[in-house]
């Protein structure tokens, strides 16, 4: 084993292209969780998100109308799920378990035709003489636009639930429905919004898998990011910087032990592949042991307002 | 708004019943809508899932026992589950139960290889069954004792379980006399392990009996049982549960521990089987499919039995299309997504009543 072979820059720069498809599906779904709505079906989301914007990439040769579309595809996906859940009032879990299984399915219908075709790719932003810096150069200053958009994201979303007074209604709505909802305000409209904001969200972070990340089109190319997102918004206690850290953290170990497997560590590859679902796991139980803290109020109950 | 939704005091026993079947025909008129679009015609493509698997002059005898084939783990894994998701314990991990049952059920069988004994086969059931309860032992000790969300850890530890089979199909299982291809021996040709057809060309296998047996004991637990009342009850009336004094740790532990053994069992039948070697694709995603066939069987135990042998119908029936018509696999994944969409869109029919709205006066 080598493990001078690992260069912790590089490892730092490529840990945050492997957290940001995390990042922006988990930025999304931070934002429906605190508008009290429990949607679990990011993964679906995503892998429709992952395989539109690589259709759309292809064919156009533009992988930013691709990300476009991605984002299109999984707000439509995600308004499937609110008509459904906040219309028809059907069980949130149940219908987020439905819309991955129903995303899985048209994901690998509509990626046949486009399995072992590489994506155009997205070009790394040019900062000039800053991509340059030693160090600093290709953490902070060498990488494609996306990467900058979920930090970006990061950023509009703590700012507009913490400044604004949309977000101070969503957050309303969030915590408490029916004393929203007494106030005046549109809960159910506020929660489609939500979710078709959560939506796009999640097929952007698909795109990034399958235009940037790897990039082509496999079945199940997304492999459980859905539902790692889902993890780390409890783990953030559903604040925005705190996924940020959550992402980065996750991003940190799947990128470590493709270093690890690389280097050749004696550790069959098998066993390594498993640890960003371990660490998931540990860090959950981790956060779980300190007590609820931060749940929105009112997160996956009904709303049947009367009149 | 045209019309105004009124909560009932109890759901319609009337439309539980009846959604299922709309749900069915729903399906069936988008997904016909969908073959059309995919430049197939779609009664003849319908015709083809639902009817020629089973009456089909040359196709119907050799796929009519591949529905009791498949119907088995999705029924077996299905009844566990609906036990759960009544009490809100959402245990949706059951494809690594299954896978886990299957290996650890396997590895004793090969373990043993090639001794000749009749315990051997009952011996590797329960080892199946305890490899699926000690993985849902995993998410269940960790939502009693620290409160961690069971949802995500069960489905964390499918993604874990798949390398773990990785791992031993091409380490610790593998076949040592296969020429270092991946995979274990063949059960077909290890007859005290290997789990055979109980009546010849019907596709019934132990797995099968083990699946109506199930469905039985279901039945009398939530009919007759205080078990089953209590579990009835968590999910109906949390509030009026703890009144009654139900533990809903004990509850948590059962239902995942339940539905996690009788995923293991499902994946060590099917290993023993259908499969009839640990591989590292054995698995089929039986473990994700039956929670469609829980909620379409309205988690109710005949209901499961029927909603089982209708989905294991669309997977034989998918084969033939694909085989046919040259539908792509994917399409009846999306097919069976739908039938749980419609399904759930139209439970709004038996927990509201839909009224008129009369126009407010002037």
């Amino acid at each position: 084993m080598d493990l001078t072979s690992i260069n912790p820059v590089l490892l730092v720069a490529s840990l945050m292209v492997a957290a940001t498809p995390i990042l922006l599906a988990a930025i999304g779904e931070l934002v429906v969780e605190r508008a009290g709505v429990l949607n679990l079906g990011v993964e679906g989301m995503m892998i429709t998100g992952a395989v539109v914007g690589f259709a759309i990439g292809v064919n156009t040769g533009s992988p930013a109308l691709g990300f476009v579309a991605a984002a299109a595809g999984g707000a439509a996906l995600s308004l499937l799920f609110g008509l459904l859940t906040q219309y028809l009032l059907s069980n949130q879990v149940a219908t987020g378990l439905a819309l991955t299984l129903f995303g899985l399915g048209l994901s690998s219908l509509i990626g046949k035709p486009y399995e072992g075709i590489k994506s155009p790719t997205l070009q790394k932003l040019d900062l000039g003489p800053l991509g340059d810096l030693p160090i600093v150069g290709p953490i902070l200053f060498g990488h494609d636009p996306m990467v900058y958009v979920s930090l970006l994201m990061v950023l509009g979303v703590w700012w507009g639930l913490k400044h604004t007074r949309a977000g101070l209604i969503l957050r309303a709505v969030g915590e408490n429905h029916d004393a929203a909802h007494a106030l005046g305000y549109k809960v159910v409209r506020v929660r489609m919004a939500a979710i078709a904001f959560g939506g796009a969200c999640a097929g952007l972070g698909g795109a990034y898998i399958s235009l940037v990340r790897v990039p082509q089109w496999v079945e199940g190319l997304t492999a459980g990011a859905g539902w790692i997102a889902l993890a780390i918004v409890v783990f953030a206690s559903w604040r925005p910087w705190r996924a940020l850290l959550g992402a980065y953290l996750f991003g940190g170990v799947t990128v470590l032990q493709l270093n690890l497997q690389a280097a050749g560590l004696a550790i069959p590859v098998e066993y390594l592949s498993m640890s960003p679902y371990v660490v998931t796991i540990l860090v959950l139980v981790l956060i779980s042991a300190r007590g609820r803290h931060g749940a929105p109020g009112a997160l996956g109950r009904l709303f049947h307002g009367t009149g | 708004m045209m019309f105004r939704l009124e909560k009932r005091p109890s759901p319609s026993r009337f439309w539980a019943a009846v959604t299922p079947v709309l749900a069915v025909l729903a399906t069936m008129i988008a997904g016909g809508v969908m073959f059309w679009l995919l430049g197939k015609d779609p009664f003849e493509t319908i015709r083809i899932i639902f009817w020629d698997p089973l009456f089909h002059e040359t196709f119907g005898p050799y796929s009519r026992p591949q529905l009791l084939v498949k119907a088995g783990p999705l029924i077996l894994i299905a009844i566990g589950l609906s036990l759960g998701f009544r009490a809100g314990i959402w245990n949706i991990g059951a494809e690594g139960q299954y896978i886990m049952g299957a290996i650890i059920g396997a590895g004793l069988g090969l373990a043993v290889y090639p001794t000749e004994s009749r315990l051997i086969f009952p011996l590797m059931v329960v080892a199946g069954g305890f490899g699926g309860w000690a993985w849902a032992m995993i998410p269940a000790l960790l939502r009693v004792r620290f409160g961690t969300n069971e949802i995500l850890v069960s489905l964390m530890l499918v993604y874990v379980a798949e390398a773990f089979l990785a791992s031993v199909s091409q380490g610790l299982l593998r076949n040592p006399d296969g020429m270092g291809f991946p995979g274990s021996r063949n059960f077909k040709d290890y007859p005290a392990a290997h789990n055979g057809e109980i009546l010849a060309g019907t596709g019934m296998h132990w797995g099968v009996a083990a699946a109506l047996v199930a469905v039985i004991f279901a039945h009398v637990l939530l009919s007759r049982h205080m078990l089953g009342f209590q579990v009835r009850l968590s999910g109906g009336a949390p509030r009026a549960a703890r009144f009654a004094g139900v533990r809903p740790a004990r509850l948590v532990l059962f239902c995942l521990g339940t539905s996690g053994a009788l995923a293991g069992m499902a994946g060590l039948f099917e290993v023993s089987g259908p499969a009839g070697q640990i591989s590292i694709d054995f698995n089929s995603g039986y473990g994700f499919t039956a929670i469609i066939v829980a909620f379409l069987g309205r988690l109710n135990p005949l209901g499961i039995l029927l909603a089982g042998l209708l989905m294991a119908l669309t997977y034989i029936g998918g084969e033939l299309a694909s085989l046919m018509l040259g539908i792509p696999a994917a399409a009846i994944q999306l097919f069976q997504g739908m039938l749980l969409f419609f399904l759930l869109a139209m439970d709004i029919f038996t927990n509201f009543r839909i009224r008129l709205k009369k126009p407010e006066a002037a």
